[in-house]
């Protein structure tokens, strides 16, 4: 996997890119996208994958004229159209889900095939998600696994809270993606989306931890209502970074859509 | 030198085991600790201990604005500034401030500060705070990393609408306004305008440009005070801003007076407790969410060096609190030498006074500020002569000022009118 750098009208992207195959465009989480993802690499075995990351992830940089959701939306399709792609396969996880359904809620014609793990972008009163913007760092893996040791120990490798090189280091890198991730997910994750997703035309698979402590499923049947035709696969002991705990069976899912 | 009074409003039952049962003070802190009934005695009691303390030779006595917070409950400052403005005279109202991104549309500020300057008679001091992270984002749900932009273009909206005088079209990223033309103005032409800062480079520099006095409004004294300031003074100095007078800062500062040290620590000591045991315990996750400093800010690494000790203020004995010049307390010798090496360290003009502390009761906060007035301020007042007419941080009031409650007696008003009764 190859990290490379695009133009787009707003700002140069960072894009990761490998696997040969189908074109394939995935949107990053909330988290962001570590070159050594199992599940970027599971998925570049069958399809030829991009992997752009949003402004301020990763050593991309920010764009402060990127403000809102339609912001995000149009400077993510002007991505596809830079990286030369005429409708991909969209798929995205959590945030990165949101904005694949915004876009091809936005221009259906251009989005043919969907993707959505474990989107973010609805919320439901009765069911609300956890603030992830008042989260402490250990907090976050009894939301975000199923096994929380392991998730515990994925996290912490190499945190050294100590050493104010690293911390400081570490706010700079918060800052920079979760104030990103803020400008559509803070402080409720609703941008409206629900009244557009009935303009979605693409043959949409969802896919769902179905221990999902963060987003819970109760979401995934929102979804799979609002959007006409979509196929729900529900992934046993497996929350919110299902794409970690079972990557196979995520990847076997997103297979659907070729 | 200017002093004001400042009464943060605490709530002053919280239950002994606060810490333990609860995980923070603010945000989210439990209603149920609440009683209106009290409240109704608070509010009285702290609007006049303000009151009283504006008979005793203070500048200006000042309030400002929190939400949601067990330690602050002061949503609207601008509510208690009008109370405090009838009953009293001569005293500068400090208002510091009102949060403005926080208001929709903010010349809802332009409005109530002019209100607050006309029915005073020009005695507001006007304060413009981003607002903490707390208040800011997790209670009033602005976007973190917008945060900064959605001020300054409210500041910008602000200070047009009280210096325009024709109706004018505003058309910010996030007001649009057609006709702004707020009435009443301001009595003062050049508002004094004071800037709550955490040591961000952006905020030093809007305060020079804007010709805005700094505050540091800390809890953690004027020791730890000294980098963050100094690297104000730093940049006023690289800025070529015309001047470094001491009125382009200011520093909050907690102080207990009493006869004798000894004294001091027996009268205080569990109000400082209470304070900075339970008022100060914030949950963690609310302090700072990510994108509402700066990259800048946090490069600079002023975070860590200006932020609270590591693990908190709970474990701080009275010692500790006094050494580490958290508190300034003592007798008025004790509190004269140290507010003096204060005021000359950090080179403040200004000095919110922190003089009601955490659940003291009025008594003791009437004692200490009676021998703070009468003991200690005027020994500091002379200080900074050569910039002692240096105005443009203060207050002009009007030289003719209005005297509430003048009605004419009803005899009076019949003559007048000529009716029969």
């Amino acid at each position: 996997m190859e990290l490379k750098t695009v133009k787009t009208h707003a700002v140069p992207v960072r894009y990761f890119e490998g696997g040969k195959g189908e074109p394939l465009v995935f949107l990053h989480g909330a988290g962001g996208l570590q070159a050594g993802d199992p599940f970027f690499a599971k998925l570049a075995e069958k399809h030829h994958v991009y992997a752009p990351l949003l402004p301020g992830y990763g050593d991309s940089e920010e764009c402060t004229q990127i403000r809102d959701m339609l912001d995000v939306t149009l400077h993510t399709a002007d991505v596809v159209d830079a990286l030369g792609l005429k409708d991909p396969i969209l798929v995205g996880h959590s945030m990165g889900g949101m904005i694949a359904c915004e876009m091809a809620a936005l221009a259906p014609s251009t989005v043919s095939r969907l993707g959505l793990i474990c989107p973010a972008g609805l919320w439901l009163d009765d069911h609300p998600i956890p603030d992830l913007f008042a989260m402490l760092p250990y907090e976050m893996p009894q939301y975000l696994f199923h096994d929380v040791e392991a998730g515990t120990k994925l996290m912490t490798a190499g945190v050294a809270l100590d050493d104010p090189e690293w911390l400081k280091g570490f706010l700079i890198m918060n800052a920079r993606q979760m104030g990103m991730a803020g400008k559509i997910l803070f402080p409720i994750p609703d941008r409206g989306l629900s009244q557009r997703l009935y303009r979605i035309k693409a043959k949409t698979v969802l896919v769902w931890g179905d221990g999902d402590k963060l987003i819970p499923p109760a979401y995934a049947h929102a979804f799979k209502k609002a959007i006409a035709g979509a196929e729900l696969v529900s992934i046993a002991e497996a929350s919110h970074m299902v794409t970690i705990e079972k990557t196979d069976q995520v990847v076997a899912a997103l297979s659907k859509l070729g | 030198m200017k002093f004001t009074w400042f009464n943060l409003m605490p709530w002053q039952d919280l239950p002994d085991d606060f810490r333990e049962k609860h995980r923070s003070v603010w945000v989210d802190i439990d209603s149920r600790l609440f009683d209106p009934e009290r409240a109704h005695h608070l509010y009285n009691e702290y609007m006049d201990l303000l009151e009283y303390s504006s008979t005793l030779g203070f500048d200006g006595i000042g309030v400002n604005e929190h939400h949601q917070n067990g330690y602050g409950i002061m949503p609207s400052p601008n509510i208690i500034a009008a109370g405090l403005a009838r009953r009293t005279k001569d005293v500068g109202l400090v208002v510091l401030g009102n949060s403005i991104a926080l208001y929709n549309p903010p010349v809802r500020v332009a409005e109530e500060f002019a209100m607050l300057d006309c029915i005073s008679g020009g005695r507001l001091v006007a304060g413009f705070p981003v607002g903490t992270s707390m208040d800011t984002n997790y209670c009033y749900g602005q976007i973190p990393a917008l945060t900064r932009e959605k001020y300054l273009e409210a500041h910008d909206l602000i200070k047009r609408a009280w210096d325009d005088p024709d109706p004018f079209a505003f058309n910010g990223r996030y007001n649009k306004l057609r006709h702004v033309n707020i009435w009443p103005r301001p009595v003062q032409k050049n508002m004094p305008v004071h800037i709550p800062g955490g040591g961000s480079v952006e905020t030093y520099d809007f305060c020079i440009d804007n010709t805005y006095s700094y505050s540091y409004l800390s809890f953690s004294g004027y020791i730890r005070a000294k980098a963050l300031m100094q690297g104000y003074w730093d940049r006023v100095a690289e800025r070529n801003a015309p001047d470094d007078s001491p009125y382009r800062a200011g520093f909050a500062q907690t102080i207990c007076v009493a006869d004798t040290d000894v004294e001091a620590e027996r009268l205080y000591s569990e109000h400082v407790s209470y304070f900075y045991n339970r008022c100060l315990h914030v949950h963690p996750g609310f302090a700072d969410a990510p994108g509402y400093r700066t990259i800048k800010t946090i490069q600079s690494g002023a975070l860590s060096q200006y932020a609270p000790p590591i693990d908190g203020y709970g474990h701080l004995s009275w010692k500790d609190l006094i050494e580490q010049g958290h508190v300034i307390a003592g007798s008025p010798e004790t509190v004269r030498q140290r507010m003096e090496e204060l005021i000359k360290g950090l080179r403040v003009g200004n000095i919110f006074c922190l003089m009601h502390v955490g659940n003291m009761p009025k008594d003791k906060c009437m004692y200490s500020t009676k021998l703070f007035a009468e003991k200690v301020m005027p020994k500091l007042r002379d200080m900074f002569p050569e910039y002692k007419d240096d105005n443009r941080f203060w207050c002009s009031p009007l030289v003719t000022q209005a005297k509430p409650g003048n009605l004419p007696n009803e005899q009076a008003v019949a003559q007048a009118v000529g009716g029969k009764d």
